[in-house]
């Protein structure tokens, strides 16, 4: 077990390496650079229309190589990475959100495209979730641009991302270290009986959704499908790591079909997300996403093949890590006195 | 860093210009009649933000015209350069902690403030002042623009605490600068000005002011138009997003599309 994260670790040093490698020769910038790393890297600026500022494309690049390289060893979509990456490397949370969302109408396609191919996917069952998503997506660019307005935005990005990190990576790193105890003393497995009903199964409405062989009402779904929406637009999230367990457990979805069928869903919503986010508030940046975009796709090539390699429970403990890891990270920034109790914000009278 | 030469053939027909007060030049100690002018000239009236920007020096030069020169030869005559942004509202908040967490919980609003502002001057601006009280109402220098809260505010003592938190905030942020010696004169009465352009610069109309003091006395004002603007792709894109938003969102999908199609197109293995 440690030997396996252990070469984990190792892989994970290699893709940072890919971070550093370009500027071996330690050249002192002169901008700010809060990197997420302490490493000196030769600015090859660029700069960032939308979000107003230079920044260095190495940074930018390892950013999103790391963050595609870990959502492919863990099969998750990277917004709830690549979005708190973003802010504490100074970009402003409202085009961090924005275009986080963006980059994951790419790294969920890839997925969304294999699944496909193998018939893993409840088009009907994605529709309906979808439906909930796009009226949450729209409800939430509105609660983004109401904070947005009273100036509360990016303390609630935080917070939000504070409990929601907090809460799941806590859940995963306990559930991931039972069944790694449970697999060194060759317990059995609970069994689990995917036939027993809960309060989801009384509701009205019930459909049938074919691929899925189940018979379930589109209450809970659209409902899913909605909270989903809101995260969506507030967080640059997917909304996997939250939708994968409770089409599981709550709605008790064959697990076949719950990844792909959550992807097709993220794909669509977070496309729409994109484009609201951009006709309402201007704040997609197309030039961070595109690099973001293409490392990401290209590091997530190299994360699948690791992750093939380790076992599901080592997997799940390290995701925890990391999610536990950001989340922290996120509520020290709350915490800590801040270096100046002001800020400016330029705009219009509301702004 | 690159330096906007803006030095012309201005130079010489503000010279000329100059040769003209001698004649006319009046004993000591009584008014002349002719009042001193400010001529000011750049050599360009736009300047390009490209992507690697990184800050520029803009140089603008100058002649008092009409001067006397006893009182040039004693240094009474001050020159003031400064570089406006385009004006905006400006909302400063304040963080308190609530419940352990640090939340913005004060905030004011100041009308129509320069977004940048640079300021050079033969000295210090506060030495003029001393002389000259009245400057607060012409708004010079960066403890004089007028900061001008919208709405409601019960405190008054808040507004001064707000606006000394908005200038340094903006001196940190090098969006507004100062420099004390920032005017040279270069022969009797022809000066040069340098003006730091910050890297984050806003594009947009800016406005170059040339104030004439004498013996501490704001005799003469000169205003100069200057479009800063993002050049090629930045402008295209920036221009795009606000005026297309609708098109730019869906370049953006399609961006995103075609990048994660192309990657599982690319990198299939079977």
């Amino acid at each position: 077990m440690t030997v396996g994260i252990l070469q984990a670790l190792f892989i994970w040093h290699v893709g940072l390496l890919f971070m550093i490698l370009p500027g071996r020769i330690p050249i002192i910038s002169d901008r700010p650079c809060h990197a997420v790393l302490p490493v000196r890297i030769r600015p090859v600026t660029v700069y960032l229309p939308i979000a107003e500022l230079s920044v260095n494309i190495l940074i930018i690049l390892g950013m999103g190589a790391a963050v595609g390289f870990l959502s492919g060893m863990f099969g998750v979509g990277g917004g709830f990475l690549i979005t708190p990456l973003l802010i504490f490397y100074n970009i402003p949370p409202v085009v961090a959100v924005a275009t986080g969302a963006n980059q994951v109408v790419a790294s969920s396609i890839s997925g969304a495209i294999t699944h496909f191919r193998r018939g893993t996917v409840d088009v009907k069952l994605g529709s309906i979730l979808l439906a909930g998503g796009l009226v949450g997506a729209t409800g939430g660019v509105w609660i983004f641009s109401w904070l947005r307005r009273l100036g509360q935005l990016d303390l609630f990005i935080s917070i939000l991302y504070v409990v929601l990190l907090g809460s799941i990576g806590a859940l995963m790193l306990q559930e991931s270290v039972r069944a790694m105890r449970r697999a060194k003393t060759n317990q059995a497995l609970p069994i689990k009986r995917p036939g027993q009903h809960n309060w989801v199964h009384r509701l009205p409405l019930k459909m049938r959704f074919k691929k899925s062989k189940i018979y379930l009402s589109a209450i809970p779904v659209v409902m899913l499908g909605m909270a989903i929406g809101v995260l969506t637009s507030i967080m640059g999230v997917g909304g996997g790591f939250i939708m994968v367990p409770a089409m599981i457990y709550l709605l008790r979805i064959p697990t076949n079909v719950v990844v792909g069928t959550s992807l097709f869903q993220i794909i669509f919503t977070t496309a729409y997300t994109t484009m609201v986010q951009a006709a309402t508030n201007y704040s997609v940046d197309i030039v961070l996403a595109t690099i973001l975009m293409i490392a990401g796709v290209i590091g997530a090539q190299y994360g699948v093949r690791v992750g093939q390699k380790l076992r599901g429970e080592q997997l799940r403990a390290l995701l925890a890590l990391l999610v536990l890891a950001v989340g922290i990270r996120l509520a020290i920034g709350l915490i800590v006195t801040p270096d100046d109790l002001y800020s400016v914000a330029v705009g219009g009278l509301s702004y | 860093m690159r330096r906007l030469a803006l030095t012309s053939g201005l130079l010489g027909s503000l010279l000329f210009g100059l040769t003209a007060p001698a004649a006319a030049q009046v004993s000591f100690g009584e008014i002349s009649p002719i009042k001193e002018t400010l001529e000011i000239g750049a050599s360009s009236s736009e300047i390009a933000i490209t992507s690697d920007f990184r800050g520029a020096d803009l140089t603008i030069f100058g002649a008092i015209t009409n001067a006397d020169e006893l009182l040039l030869g004693i240094g009474q005559y001050d020159v003031v350069v400064t570089l406006e942004g385009p004006r905006d509202y400006a909302t400063v908040r304040k963080k308190e902690r609530v419940l352990g967490i640090w939340m913005n919980t004060g905030a004011l609003t100041f009308e129509q403030v320069p977004e940048s502002y640079s300021i050079a001057s033969t000295r210090q601006i506060d030495d003029l002042e001393n002389q000259a009280p009245a400057i607060d109402k012409i708004g010079v220098g960066i403890e004089h623009l007028p900061l001008n809260p919208v709405g409601y505010i019960p405190n008054s003592g808040l507004i001064s605490e707000f606006r000394d938190a908005y200038r340094r905030l903006k001196l940190n942020s090098g969006l507004y600068q100062r420099d004390s010696g920032g005017v040279r004169f270069v022969s009797s009465s022809l000066f040069r000005a340098s003006l730091r352009l910050p890297a984050n610069i806003p594009d947009g109309q800016h406005m170059v002011h040339a104030y004439l003091f004498k013996s501490g006395n704001l005799i003469f004002q000169r205003e100069m138009p200057l479009r800063v603007v993002k050049t090629g792709l930045e402008q295209a894109i920036t221009d795009a997003a606000h005026e297309r938003p609708i098109a730019y969102g869906m370049l953006c999908v399609l961006i995103a599309v075609v990048t994660g199609w192309g990657a599982s197109l690319i990198f299939r293995k079977d």
